[in-house]
């Protein structure tokens, strides 16, 4: 990004990161149209709707509709940007995401903010804790979940770019850093944060930075734990995960979403027909979100560093069997 | 190409008895939506719509939409009679691995814009595409055939305020409203009255016809045509029977779904002048 060193957008939450870049590529890219359901601001894509007020549509609180619409954009040639919260994107909008969207393999980009837990104060209806799943069973559907917001402005323009139906999950809060230099994005490749021979973490989201976090500590107790970044859910970068069983025999996947249909049972359902070693889900463990502040829910439900250490240990116990 | 009144009614009355044997030829179809909405169908491909199916996807057509999906009984018929593709594919309707199911599949049907059936969805797409075309500066028109039935999912609810919100004009929707829908008599079931009052409330302009009169369709439909692409949007609510043209089935809405059987067609094929 032209304006903006790497140390001002990571001090960025993953949204403002999302509404630096698409205002950005707005201004190189005039096929793309912002769409919104009345949350235009607090998605932070108000930075391109101001810029860009005749490429911007607001639906108002209407999901439906907007997703809809952003089909019959994309089939006239328009690369349409819809932005809404998780939960609204996925469970309100799900069988247009499915029917209007997915099915004829349309050009739109669906922007989802205030995902995961990171809404976690105002209540499990506004948690997004389910929508891995949901995407992921839409054949044609691409799902990218950044770790962080430096990721974030590279996926948004990785996304733009790519053809075909995509979900890009991203948090409300500031993230935590977990590149301190630069490195090539690309859609379907895992990137590697750490080496490690005895376990894979494979984690994607705000898990990334947990993940990279218990790799520090299982090392100082003597386990090596190899860390991928594994951004794009779908498609899933077989090879890597294939290489990560071959490797080191066992995973822990973590994922900030429940441990059903998420990136942990993608991870699973590969290893199991290809290479079966141990796999063990860090995740919501088939229940919703309790209320607090994110940090403390992200504790509560065990989203961190010392829940995925404990599945480490699991799976080396089974790996050892 | 455009054709006259009289032209127009004697095609709607060959694509009734084509749609009848197709539906015959697969054991059953929507006959009723499908007949009631024919003669609106008729009028747009055959005079209203600005298409070439030598060249479907010209940039600057006008884009049709069968939100009530489920009338593809009488839109593939009205598709291949005007030229998208052959004729000899319609006994294929509803059989194995076919183009045809009882749903419009845009990855399969040549001319067929979206993929509809599950109702509520064609009037906010429609908007999305209104939207987009006006944009580039086209004149195209964008034509949403909705069933009554289907005006009790709220989706179209909020489509009828974007499309006013953003003052689509070249977005049209016409209501077929042959009141019925699939449990009973509409009215029965969930009322929609008082409808033209609702689309005025939304912010439409409304035109009000009798759906079954070729000559009031074409009107309406050509008024509709006329009024550029940033005003009010227009809804035609189009009084229809349901199952019009075949006798046995008017106004019975039972026969939302149903098989005729070979004296209902030969009596249908009489009554239709023999076509």
């Amino acid at each position: 990004m032209a304006e903006l060193s790497m140390a001002d957008i990571e001090k960025m939450s993953a949204r403002d990161a999302f509404g630096l870049a698409l205002s950005e590529i707005g201004a190189e890219n005039d096929k793309i149209v912002l769409l919104g359901a009345d949350a235009i601001g607090s998605t932070r894509a108000a930075g391109f709707a101001k810029r860009f007020p005749e490429r911007t549509f607001n639906f108002g609180i209407a999901e439906q509709e907007m997703v809809s619409a952003a089909a019959g954009f994309a089939a006239c040639g328009k690369i349409p940007v819809a932005t809404a919260y998780g939960f609204l994107i996925s469970l309100r909008a799900c069988e247009q995401v499915r029917t209007d969207i997915c099915y004829p393999n349309l050009n739109v980009k669906l922007m989802s903010t205030h995902t995961g837990l990171s809404m976690a104060e105002a209540g499990t209806t506004h948690h997004s804790t389910e929508d891995i799943a949901i995407m992921r069973s839409f054949a044609n559907m691409t799902i990218v979940a950044p770790s962080d917001s430096l990721e974030t402005v590279k996926a948004v323009k990785a996304v733009i770019e790519y053809p075909g139906p995509v979900y890009l999950r991203m948090g409300r809060g500031e993230t935590e850093s977990v590149y301190s230099e630069d490195y090539e994005f690309v859609i379907g490749k895992a990137v590697t944060l750490r080496e490690g021979s005895d376990v894979t973490i494979i984690a994607c989201g705000i898990m990334v930075a947990e993940a990279v976090r218990a790799a520090s500590t299982l090392a100082s107790g003597g386990i090596s734990a190899r860390v991928l970044n594994m951004h794009t859910i779908k498609p899933l970068d077989v090879e890597a995960v294939l290489l990560a069983a071959k490797d080191t025999g066992a995973i822990v996947t973590a994922e900030e979403h429940t441990i059903i249909g998420g990136l942990g049972e993608a991870v699973a359902g590969t290893v199991c027909e290809n290479r079966p070693v141990p796999v063990v889900r860090v995740g919501l463990n088939d229940c919703y979100g309790i209320i607090g502040p994110e940090e403390g829910v992200k504790q509560k439900m065990g989203l961190n560093a010392e829940a995925i250490c404990l599945a480490v240990k699991r799976a080396l116990r089974l790996k050892a069997r | 190409m455009k054709l006259t009144v009289p032209e127009l009614e004697k095609k709607a009355a060959g694509l009734r008895i084509a749609s009848m044997k197709m539906i015959m030829g697969a054991g059953g179809g929507h006959l009723g939506g499908s007949f009631s909405a024919m003669d609106i169908m008729t009028a747009l491909y055959f005079n209203v719509l600005r298409i070439d199916p030598e060249n479907p996807d010209e940039r600057g057509r006008d884009r049709f939409i069968l939100s009530a999906g489920h009338k593809a009984a009488g839109y593939v018929p009205v598709l291949a009679e005007r030229g998208y593709f052959s004729k000899d594919l319609l006994p294929t309707f509803n059989k194995l691995e076919s183009r045809f199911g009882v749903h419009p599949d845009k990855n399969k049907i040549p001319g067929c814009e979206v993929s509809t059936g599950s109702l509520g969805h064609g009037l906010a797409i429609g908007l999305g595409m209104a939207l987009a075309l006006r944009m580039d500066g086209l004149d195209s028109k964008v034509y949403v055939l909705l069933g009554d039935g289907e005006l009790h999912e709220g989706t179209n609810w909020e489509a009828a305020m974007g499309a006013a919100q953003h003052k689509t004009s070249s977005l049209v929707a016409i209501v077929d409203y042959n009141k019925c829908s699939m449990d009973g008599p509409i009215d029965q079931v969930v009322s929609l009255e008082p409808l033209v009052e609702k689309w005025k409330a939304f912010g439409w302009d409304t035109i009000r016809i009798d759906g079954n009169d070729m000559a009031a369709v074409l009107a309406a439909l050509q008024n509709a045509a006329g009024r550029g692409s940033r005003g009010a949007p227009v809804a035609i609510i189009a009084d229809t029977v349901k199952g019009k043209g075949a006798a046995f089935a008017e106004g019975d809405y039972r026969w939302h779904y149903g098989c005729p059987s070979d004296e209902q067609l030969a009596e249908s094929i009489k009554a239709l002048g023999g076509i």
